[in-house]
């Protein structure tokens, strides 16, 4: 993809064997870095995306030319200080901001994957990225850090590579993808797969987009990252620019207009096969399932100190699924800190500016570092 | 520091593990991470206390010790601490019995209610006592299990719990604090 061409990647060589089955090689990895690696290679932080984020957490992205999707959490004196730690992060495969994923050009068919590419999972994007470790030569990372997606990769990395980070801090996430958000899921697919220009996949090489579906998966989505006190608040019943309803079906209410632009703006920044692999991967996500459904076994060879954090008004990933993680680390003696975070912003607190939480991540991080120098 | 957490702080040993039940603030913790041991880890319901345990670089979870004891292993630490707030349990004696399964050794402190001065203020002036110790009105107070001294003691005596500190200077008369080492 001629878009991507500046950005940073490695390619990874080394075959991997995914969890469907398939072995993938000579792959490409886009990432990219915040801050400076230190002599000794230990103050490096992996942080993992969500499903619609990717590499550039911070500053503006160069492709999409908007504001990075960490900017509050991650930069110069902030919670995750750039002058002080070295970050890194990668576009998960699957995705679309360079990664290899199901635009990528098939070197057998000579057109893009399309739905021939593999079905990934969590662990297939974590093993994926600790070839990262290696490229920047970094034997152990100070933190690994993910919201959401994100914090099923930081589960996921500890548990595949238990001491290879000093501290580990899920954010909003779940050990185990629970059924209403498989079902929430399946409806943004099921939006993306009744368009019709779709074509079961194969929209690219006939030139056309189905952005219509992949807008209506997005609005559904945005809806359970906010919470009903935050839409009330901010909307209420507040129509869009007019006096009165219109009798029609135009977007009368603020919150549509709101909805309608969140989806329009999404399909010029995300590819709707990537959106379809990665909740596929999402839904996948059980880490309890290789260990006889006991998740502290999950945990059992790792020395990383936790920290958890959860939202009061997140539903999505709601407090119960994040003291979960908590009480199963807790049931093998594990190191582990745990706070809920009061907020009315939904799901969707951990990417806002929400203090409580950037300084509980912020003191977290500072004080465990000095403790490993 | 208050006094009550120096001698608290005495009752544990070097390098043990420890959990303190309602850490607060987390300034008993952050003493005995800085003194005796640091694999010390606490429980507090107060979100504005964590983030000040979190500041002080201490592990700390969020919950409620009346709930969220149950996820400790049997005898997972050499010594649980509890400061003052059995009093203030739903469920005192559920709480004592949780302790005293995740711990080897429980450290419990209450204020007394037959401290000299709790005695006179009812007998003098007929009303609920108030004092340094226990400053709440009847109404507003957390404290919802009051006991002496020597109702703990009875209480342990009937249950077979050990109170195992031998050199026990607390005494129900003049005491406005029992603190107690216990083991089942």
């Amino acid at each position: 993809m001629s878009k991507f061409k500046d950005i940073k990647k490695i390619i990874v060589e080394k075959p991997l064997k995914l969890d469907c089955g398939q072995i993938i090689d000579n792959f490409p990895l886009a990432y990219e870095t915040y801050g400076k690696l230190n002599n000794d290679r230990s103050n490096a932080i992996l942080i993992f995306h969500a499903l619609t984020g990717d590499q550039f957490a911070s500053g503006i992205n160069p492709i999409t030319k908007k504001d990075g999707w960490w900017n509050y959490a991650l930069g110069p004196g902030k919670a995750i200080d750039t002058d002080k730690y070295f970050v890194i992060a990668a576009n998960v495969i699957g995705g679309c901001m360079g990664s290899f994923g199901p635009s990528d050009i098939s070197p057998d068919t000579k057109k893009p994957y399309g739905t021939n590419f593999p079905i990934i999972t969590i662990n297939d994007m974590v093993n994926a990225q600790y070839n990262l470790l290696e490229y920047f030569k970094i034997e152990k990372l100070f933190s690994v850090i993910g919201g959401s997606m994100g914090g099923m990769q930081v589960l996921q990395f500890v548990s595949n590579f238990p001491n290879k980070a000093f501290t580990a801090i899920p954010i909003a996430c779940t050990a185990s993808h629970s059924a209403q958000n498989i079902a929430l899921n399946e409806l943004g697919r099921q939006s993306i797969m009744a368009d019709i220009n779709w074509q079961d996949g194969f929209y690219e090489e006939q030139n056309k987009q189905p952005d219509k579906g992949l807008a209506v998966a997005r609005m559904a989505a945005h809806i359970t990252y906010l919470s009903k006190v935050g839409l009330q608040e901010k909307f209420g019943r507040k129509l869009q620019e007019r006096d009165d309803l219109k009798f029609s079906f135009d977007a009368d209410f603020q919150i549509e207009s709101y909805l309608r632009y969140q989806g329009s703006v999404f399909v010029d920044r995300f590819d709707a096969n990537s959106y379809l692999y990665i909740t596929r991967a999402m839904d996948y996500f059980d880490l309890t399932k290789k260990f006889g459904g006991n998740l502290s076994k999950a945990f059992e060879k790792s020395n990383t100190k936790f920290f958890i954090i959860s939202f009061t008004s997140d539903w999505l990933y709601p407090t119960s699924e994040n003291r979960d993680i908590v009480i199963a680390l807790n049931a093998i003696g594990k190191n582990v800190g745990f706070v809920e975070i009061l907020s009315d912003k939904g799901h969707d607190s951990f990417l806002l500016d929400v203090p409580d939480f950037l300084n509980t991540v912020k003191n977290f991080l500072n004080t465990s570092y000095k403790k490993i120098k | 520091m208050k006094k009550e957490f120096y001698n608290i702080a005495k009752l544990v040993t070097q390098n043990s593990k420890i959990l303190d039940v309602g850490c607060g603030n987390g300034e008993l913790m952050k003493y005995i991470t800085e003194n005796i041991s640091k694999d010390i880890r606490g429980i507090e319901l107060s979100k504005s206390n964590i983030q000040k345990c979190v500041e002080k670089g201490l592990t700390v979870i969020e919950g409620n010790a009346e709930i969220d004891l149950k996820q400790f292993p049997d005898s997972s630490f050499d010594f649980v601490i509890l400061s003052q707030t059995l009093q203030a349990f739903l469920d005192p004696e559920n709480v004592l019995n949780e302790l005293l399964r995740i711990g080897k050794k429980a450290i419990v402190s209450i204020p007394n209610f037959g401290h000299w001065k709790v005695r006179l203020h009812l007998l003098l002036k007929g009303t609920m006592p108030v004092t340094e110790n226990l400053p709440n009105e009847w109404y507003n107070t957390p404290n919802l299990h009051m006991c002496t001294i020597k109702d703990f003691g009875n209480y342990c005596k009937e249950r077979d719990i050990k109170i195992n500190l031998k050199n026990l200077k607390f005494h129900n008369f003049y005491s406005e604090l029992g603190i107690f080492v216990l083991e089942k």
